[in-house]
């Protein structure tokens, strides 16, 4: 997988189109940031450039909680950095798609690394996928879902009343799980990801924010190397 | 609501200092990781690593949320498994684990 890894166009559309079903999450999610924006007091303009420059649908959501005038431009400056430190380790683990590409297009397309479209990749890579294009295109598709979302949702307020009605809080989730099924390689498996969930669910408990994300992943993905490598 | 210019083209700068703000911290994680792992001396633990980072941070991500939506969620889990084994299909698993999270809803079961 590594020797080879090309960038092309047709692996952008790929990522695109593997991507869309999964962008249906992220359109609901985009919608609910567009109508809180509207309530917090964002112009349409404001709103569409949030999420046009941050892209980023945690970090956002937690800037409208801590929204007030005037603007604590240094606190939400902090709080998305703390947010999306998972990033990180997310960025980390593309290296062998990203390292063979020359710097502008690696930096350029880790601008569009967002859950779902890296797991969409992740998955991608991990079945022998050796197109880096395709991690473009996934996060072409989040991107252009989450912006026209937050834009409807901005101007139209509550057209779609209660998502929860129809399960739609539950889509979010549900693309990791079917996700994590390409990710199983075996029995292998068991260590690290007992330790992943357990730990995450001990700091949750613990912690607020996003850290039980980290501590999860972090203390999931050594034991695994651990093993693997004692 | 209303269409009201200065609720759709107003800009004012702190907000647009804060959207910088965000956007920079944001960026500086998302190039960070992979900025900092091209410039560690690769090794078989830190490759080892790599690899197993995916499947760590899905599992942190998902048992804490299929935790807090309670039964519905549990039961919308093992759908999406289910018919993704199953089919193989990414948005049919979708479409019947959301149908079940709903369909448990109406019936009763949790929030």
């Amino acid at each position: 997988m590594t020797e080879q890894v090309s960038f092309t166009r047709q692996g952008v559309l790929a990522g695109f189109l593997a991507t869309v079903p999964v962008a249906l999450s992220i359109f609901i999610f985009g919608l609910v940031f567009g109508i809180v924006a509207g309530q917090k007091g964002l112009s349409a303009l404001e709103t569409v450039l949030m999420s046009g420059v941050v892209f980023a649908g945690a970090s956002q959501m937690l800037a409208m909680e801590l929204w007030h005038q005037p603007v604590p431009i240094l606190t939400l400056g902090l709080a998305a950095l703390i947010i999306n430190l998972r990033y990180l380790m997310m960025t980390a683990a593309l290296k062998p798609w990203l390292a063979s590409l020359p710097p502008w297009k690696a930096y350029g397309t880790l601008y569009l690394i967002a859950d779902e479209n890296w797991a969409v990749s992740i998955s991608q890579m991990r079945a022998g996928g050796c197109d880096a294009g395709f991690l473009l295109g996934s996060g072409l598709a989040i991107y252009s879902f989450w912006l026209v979302a937050s834009l409807i949702g901005r101007l139209f307020g509550a057209v779609i009343e209660q998502p929860e009605r129809f399960g739609l809080d539950f889509v979010s989730t549900a693309v990791f799980v079917a996700l994590a099924v390409g990710l199983w390689r075996g029995r292998g498996e068991i260590l690290p990801w007992l330790v992943a969930g357990s730990v995450a669910l001990l700091v949750k408990w613990l912690l607020p924010g996003t850290w039980y994300l980290i501590a999860g992943g972090l203390a999931g993905s050594l034991v695994g190397a651990w093993r693997d490598v004692r | 609501m209303s269409a009201d210019p200065a609720s759709l083209w107003a800009l004012d700068a702190a907000t647009l200092g804060a959207i910088l703000a965000m956007a920079a911290a944001t960026y500086a994680v998302r190039a960070g990781g992979f900025w900092l792992i091209s410039r560690v001396q690769p090794n078989r633990f830190v490759e080892a690593w790599l690899r197993q980072i995916p499947g760590a941070l899905f599992v942190a991500l998902i048992v804490p949320a299929l935790v807090a939506g309670g039964p519905p969620f549990w039961a919308g889990g093992a759908v999406v498994l289910g018919v993704r084994v199953l089919t193989g299909n990414l948005l049919a698993s979708l479409i019947a684990g959301s149908a079940a999270v709903a369909l448990l809803r109406l019936a009763g079961f949790g929030s």
